[in-house]
């Protein structure tokens, strides 16, 4: 086995780090503990938060890749080791195989046979047309009829172990929290429920496909889950790039003025007078082109799309930083103005020092409800990207591709719907539950900024 | 007044400038005319010859900023930039890749994109304000908390996931309207109802939970409860008193978007299969064609730049303490 | 408008009794028990600080408070009628009507969107049935009556083009449009500057007396319940604790409480001596002009004058006090001194030299000696640093040479000096009330050993009773430590106890300057009579 750091994983484990490090900060200062305390004191917040939280774990264990060494064939005996051309993730592992059980084409969920007809021959020897059987469906089953039945055993099997593990997950909980004040009840049920509906998936997807597979025969329920991952990195590794041209520019303008002021809002006004999606879209496609005409840069495919994916997080933090900037440039005018900096200026503090210790602490409650706004805003403008031919390769599963994929499988008859709702399902969940919980956050640092989101498209 | 809209319109002027520099950095310098060249080409038919020809047949043959071959101005005019940068002030947009006439196609597909994106900006502001208003007449109540929890549903999901699903459940499930196509003459209408249908239903959530926002920071201003103590009713204090305060953000804030209507909807046009003007971006982006892209930008930018200026001329226009000056 | 009798003086319009108002989550009392009585003709003044709950009773008797609080007991009776039982309907043709309300602060108070005449009108749409030119007329009179000049014209203007005191007449007109028995109003002058101040608390008087009005007066201002009530009632953490009328009151105030709010009247009779003459601070004909642009091109057509050619010397150990109202330039002029604003003219000595605009560096060792506190204790903190660190950020930006531990024992020494304790430095400014957090921004300019400390403001958000010890305390560290202080004020009725020179400033210029007992018992300048003239004085 050997360990594949992608660009990306190295970016999201070094964010995670960051922002650890950056709430250890805060912890001592009363007033932001205590509005965060807020927020998770009511039950919305702590479900939000847990449903966020697992998002961000699938994520970062899809982050951890490697490649898997491949046994010598039969009668080579060498010194040297070759590793599989596939990156695999400790997550694909996790979820034991459901990646690798292809079928020939579509098939409806928990179907046993193939969604279309194909030449078979029978028994007998005869050219039939009919619905060939699936590859990795069913395969146990003695009598096709038995499903229904299989399923339900199956289920409550496995809802006994997701039960069991949840238990052994809560319950060390459950005794550290005693006496608490948050709603830690409603977190559990989330938890509860997560669990059990992981072990439940990943028990029976090997016997059958729980959400179908598409066109290319690929298991349905795990390209969604793989969606994961391209979506929470994506939401924060654009905001990332974001905040540190927004934070600088945006507060020099307000903190200096003069023409420094002149110049940063000249550029925002600028930015933000160009169609964002124009911007991003040709960028990406001078970027496409960049990788077409250098094909030798990358060693396996997966880094290309990798090199891709951080190019199209870069542009999108490159373009979007215009909103915050301007918020930021705001606020720190009003600050400047406040007693406490002309108070600094009456004891000769230096700009840096103010800046640093009564500017910056001062406009985090807005970086901080931007984050998380834009974070949804994010998820849901890599899905439309993808569909105008500028979002993720191809071959990294996102949902967008998938969206894509799927739009004219409705027309069919019957309807191919699951892919649509496979994809539907786990966005909605993450931008649902972002966008109540950015409601919290906002509630309680910031009752009355009205922050319109940073990516319009 | 006079004097304050001739110097935002000047100003005007170096945003542009700076919009050209951009694009053109990005489209000449970041990514050479060879570059462009070879990949219109297709990996198999490039050699220098092609290369040279197509660049000739574009007009991108030519050195970047300066030509020293040519004398007098035509050092500076006979460029790359000159012809595809500075042309644009003049609103000439000259040929696309493919060799069409770009100004022609963006004053006919123009109109189409209006016929869809005036409606859907009307009425989408229209109905926002009105379920805003109701949700207001219950706050505090379940009703309330109810639906800002609906609106926030429905601004969690794709607006892709509107287009597929009013495709499918109106013209596909109910066959009410076809499901996509343009005509001009007859019944234009039908066309028409279902993208702005989808349009409006998808900027419901945002919208009115936006509105509602506006109208509750209005109804804990001083002056309502001037009112209730003048004894107004709850209801003539909702419509006398903060709907006409409330107004001015609300318009102030939509009248930036006033302009851009021109360029339509990317994602609506292609799927309903509008002959607009953001079905004609789209087409670009995907056939790579960088002229028709670097024009859409400039008339972009002029538009936002236009929905600025109306902006601030609309605050006077809405609020008695607003002058410009 | 006749149909409505004005009652015979002295009966009783209304009845407030055991009044109980409670937050409505967590149940907490914050209006316990509370009765009184409004006679027609009479004026009933409700005095307290902020937060005693005063504002909440007399929204209670309109039933108008806000959904966070509730009224847990009592009754509002007007002829016999208990207001809290009326239907909600019912209730609305009670306000406006029967009992009227005027509030603090006229410019928000009033719709921004409709003119002041609409906004008469609509209170007379709603109770009677006058209609269209009528109408209008009605409002005119009404403006005429409350004192609008040009009544006509200004029917179609919006708030903002009223100044301060013609908006809150406005308000008056507006209560007063359908000849109310009650009117209820609600820190009606707090907002104003003095001058402007007794003009519409005379107003009030005038019309309490010709319209045979019960009026509750809600104030803090000690001087309004001398100057316009007859009764007084004292308010203290949601209780009335005393009630006399306003002769006994001031004679013989019963509680200590009511004698802290007196004694922080002024006392006009005794001053302080002239201090030490060794001039400290001089400024010389100092100018301060802020550029006004028009045009295309932005070009700078003319000059705000915020400080035009101010001259005065401060000696060590001596207090300035620069008066004026609101838009006068003393904060600039403040500023300016600390070189946060630019000097187009004149000159500011310091110990002799010159430090109009001198450079960043250049000020260093002067910034040690001129120190300033500000107005707003809460906003002059940073809400992110600890107290400890707040006092300690000039010592170390200036580098007084203090280790880490000396500078921690500085730090206590201050916090015991201005009566707050060592542990307080640990502490956040959101944990703080107003009058302490005034007292570290004290020990915050201390904390470099300054000469002079310029005080802008210092006691005009805090409540008086707090104001009297916040002054106290600035006088023992001057007389402890020989600090100068110029003291930026718009009232007049600190400077007493306080000042040694007083400057008076009108438009930029100072119009009038000399010793505090001479511009306080001979003023030359007819505006600094003015001034002195709506000071309410205890005699």
């Amino acid at each position: 086995m050997k360990p594949v750091i992608l660009w990306s994983d190295a970016l999201i484990y070094l964010l995670v780090i960051s922002l650890a490090f950056f709430f250890y900060r805060l912890r001592k200062d009363p007033q932001i503990r205590e509005r965060w305390s807020q927020v998770f004191s009511s039950s919305l917040g702590m479900v939000t938060f847990t449903v966020i939280a697992t998002y961000i774990l699938i994520a970062l264990l899809d982050s951890l890749h490697f490649r898997e060494a491949l046994e010598n064939p039969e009668g080579v005996v060498g010194q040297e080791v070759f590793y599989d051309n596939k990156v695999t993730s400790v997550f694909d592992v996790l979820t034991g195989g459901m990646g690798d059980r292809f079928e020939r084409t579509y098939s409806a969920p928990f179907a046993l046979q193939s969604f279309e007809k194909e030449n078979l021959q029978d028994a007998a020897g005869n050219d039939i047309r009919d619905y060939p059987p699936l590859r990795h469906a069913g395969q146990h089953l003695d009598d096709p009829d038995e499903r229904g039945m299989d399923i339900a055993v199956k289920s409550v099997t496995a809802l006994f172990w997701g039960a069991l593990l949840s238990l052994l997950v809560i319950g060390p909980q459950w005794l550290l929290t005693r006496g608490s004040r948050y709603p830690w009840r409603a977190s559990w049920l989330v938890q509860g429920i997560v669990l059990c509906t992981g072990v439940w998936m990943v028990s029976i997807s090997r016997y059958y496909h729980i959400l179908g597979t598409d066109l290319g025969g690929t298991d349905v329920l795990f390209q969604s889950l793989k969606g994961i991952r391209t979506g929470v990195l994506l939401g924060t590794l654009a905001t990332l790039i974001m905040l540190p041209i927004a934070i600088t520019l945006g507060v020099m303008a307000g903190y200096f003025k003069g023409w420094v002021d002149d110049v940063v809002q000249y550029l925002y006004t600028t930015m933000s007078s160009i169609p964002g999606i124009l911007l991003i879209a040709a960028s990406v496609l001078l970027f496409q082109v960049y990788i077409d005409l250098n094909p030798d840069f990358f060693t396996i495919g997966m880094e290309k799309a990798d090199a891709k994916f951080i190019a199209l997080c870069f542009i999108l933090g490159v373009t979007s930083w215009a909103t915050l900037c301007r918020l930021i440039r705001a606020e720190t005018l009003k600050i400047s103005q406040l007693g406490y900096v002309q108070a600094a200026h009456a004891f000769g503090v230096s700009h840096t020092r103010i800046l640093a210790r009564h500017v910056l602490p001062n406009v985090v409650h807005i970086i901080l409800i931007t984050f998380v706004l834009d974070f949804s805003a994010l998820v849901l403008a890599e899905a439309v990207l993808s569909y105008i031919g500028v979002g993720v390769d191809p071959s990294m599963g996102s949902w967008g591709n998938m969206i894509n994929g799927a739009r004219s499988e409705l027309s069919r008859e019957p309807t191919i719907w699951w892919t649509l709702t496979g994809a539907f399902f786990f966005m909605f969940t993450l931008v649902l539950a972002a966008n109540l919980f950015s409601d919290q956050v906002r509630d309680a640092f910031d009752p009355r900024v009205s922050l319109p989101s940073a990516v319009e498209l | 007044m006079f004097a304050y809209i001739v110097r935002r319109l000047l100003y005007a002027i170096p945003i542009l400038i700076g919009v050209n520099l951009l694009t053109f950095t990005l489209f000449f310098v970041v990514n050479s005319p060879d570059d462009m060249a070879a990949s219109q080409l297709g990996e198999k038919y490039v050699t220098p010859e092609a290369i040279t020809n197509w660049k000739r047949k574009h007009g991108y043959d030519k050195p970047l900023f300066i030509n020293p071959e040519a004398g007098g101005v035509t050092q500076l005019t006979d460029t790359i930039f000159f012809n595809k940068s500075v042309r644009l002030f003049a609103f000439d947009f000259g040929r696309s890749e493919s060799g069409r006439d770009i100004t022609t196609d963006v004053a006919t597909r123009m109109w189409p994109s209006l016929a869809v994106a005036l409606p859907t900006f009307l009425v989408g502001i229209w109905v926002n304000i009105c379920v805003a208003l109701m949700v207001v007449m219950f706050h505090g109540t379940r009703l309330d908390r109810g639906a800002v929890f609906l609106f926030v549903a429905l601004m969690s999901i794709s607006y892709l996931f509107y287009i597929i699903g009013g495709q499918f459940l109106v013209a596909k499930t109910w066959r009410l309207v076809p499901i996509s196509g343009f005509h001009t003459e007859g019944q234009v209408w039908k066309f028409l109802i279902l993208p702005v249908l989808v349009g409006v239903v998808a900027g419901i959530g945002a919208g009115a939970r936006w509105y509602r926002t506006l109208f509750l920071e209005e109804a804990n201003q001083d002056y309502v409860r001037t009112a209730r103590a003048k004894g107004c009713s709850e209801l003539s204090i909702l419509f006398q008193h903060i709907l006409p305060n409330a107004m001015i953000p609300i318009l102030t804030g939509v009248v930036v978007l006033i302009p851009s209507l021109f360029m339509g909807s990317l994602l609506i046009e292609s799927f309903f299969g509008i002959p607009g003007l953001g079905s004609y971006m789209l087409d670009a982006i995907k056939s790579q064609d960088f002229a028709i892209v670097r024009t859409m930008v400039f008339i972009g930018s002029v538009l936002y730049i236009f929905g600025l200026i109306l902006t601030d001329i609309s605050y006077t226009w809405a609020d008695p303490r607003v002058r410009l000056s | 408008m006749t149909e409505h009798e004005n009652k015979p003086p002295g009966s009783l319009c209304m009845q407030v009794q055991d009044l109980t108002v409670v937050a409505a989550e967590s149940g907490e009392t914050i209006v316990n028990a509370v009765s009184f009585e409004l006679k027609a003709g009479h004026i009933f003044a409700l005095v307290g600080e902020s937060g005693s709950g005063k504002s909440v009773t007399s929204l209670a008797a309109m039933r108008l408070l806000p959904d966070a609080l509730k009224i847990r007991a009592g009754s509002v009776t007007m002829d016999g009628q208990d207001l809290f039982a009326l239907s909600e309907a019912n209730m609305q043709a009670v306000r406006g009507r029967r009992v009227a309300m005027i509030f603090q602060n006229a410019m928000t108070a009033l719709n921004p969107v409709q003119t002041v005449g609409r906004q008469v009108a609509e209170t007379l749409k709603l109770h009677t049935r006058l209609r269209g030119k009528a109408l209008r007329e009605r409002v005119i009179t009404l403006f005429t009556e409350v004192g609008i000049p040009d009544p006509g014209q200004r029917f179609d203007f919006f708030p903002h083009q009223l100044s301060g005191g013609q908006q809150q007449r406005v308000m008056i007109a507006m209560a007063l449009a359908c000849e109310p028995d009650v009117l209820i109003a609600d820190e009606p002058t707090t907002a104003l500057d003095v001058t402007i101040q007794e003009q519409v608390l005379n107003l009030i008087m005038n019309l309490t007396r010709s319209r045979q009005l019960a009026v509750l007066l809600i104030t803090h201002d000690m001087g309004v319940v001398k100057y316009a009530a007859d009764e007084v009632a004292v308010m203290y953490r949601g209780e009335l604790i005393e009630r006399a009328t306003v002769d006994d009151f001031f004679h013989n105030p019963q509680q200590a409480y009511s004698k802290r709010l007196i004694d922080a009247l002024p006392d006009l009779r005794h001053f302080r001596e002239a201090a030490a003459q060794r001039p400290l601070l001089e400024l010389d004909n100092v100018k301060v002009h802020f550029p006004i642009r028009k045009g295309l091109l932005q070009r700078v057509v003319d000059h705000t004058r915020a400080v035009d050619g101010v001259s005065l010397k401060i000696g060590r150990g001596e207090t300035f006090a620069l008066v004026g109202e609101s838009g006068s330039g003393k904060s600039t002029l403040g500023r300016a001194i600390l070189n946060l604003e630019d000097i187009v003219g004149g000159e500011v000595r310091f110990e002799g030299n010159a430090i109009q605009n001198i450079g960043r560096k250049a000020m260093l060792p002067y910034r040690k000696k001129i120190q300033v506190i500000f107005q707003n204790p809460f906003s002059s903190m940073n809400p992110r640093m600890a107290v400890g660190d707040i006092i300690a950020e000039g010592m170390i930006s200036l580098d007084l040479g203090l280790s880490e531990s000396e500078r921690e024992q500085t730090i206590t020494a201050l916090l015991e000096r201005v009566q707050l304790t060592a542990g307080h430095a640990r502490r956040y400014p959101h944990e703080f009330s107003g009058g302490q957090l005034q007292r570290v921004a004290i020990a915050r300019a201390l904390a470099v050993n300054p000469e002079l400390i310029i005080c802008d403001e210092p006691t005009s958000a805090l409540d008086v009773s707090i104001r009297a010890e916040v002054l106290e305390l600035l006088g023992q560290l001057q007389r402890e430590f020989g600090v100068s202080y110029l003291f930026i004020t718009h009232d007049l009725s600190i400077v007493p106890t306080l000042a040694h020179q007083v400057g008076v400033m009108q438009h930029g210029k100072l119009v009038e300057q000399g010793t505090a007992e001479q511009i306080l018992t001979a003023p030359q300048h007819p505006y600094t009579r003015a001034l002195l003239a709506s000071v309410p004085r205890l005699d």
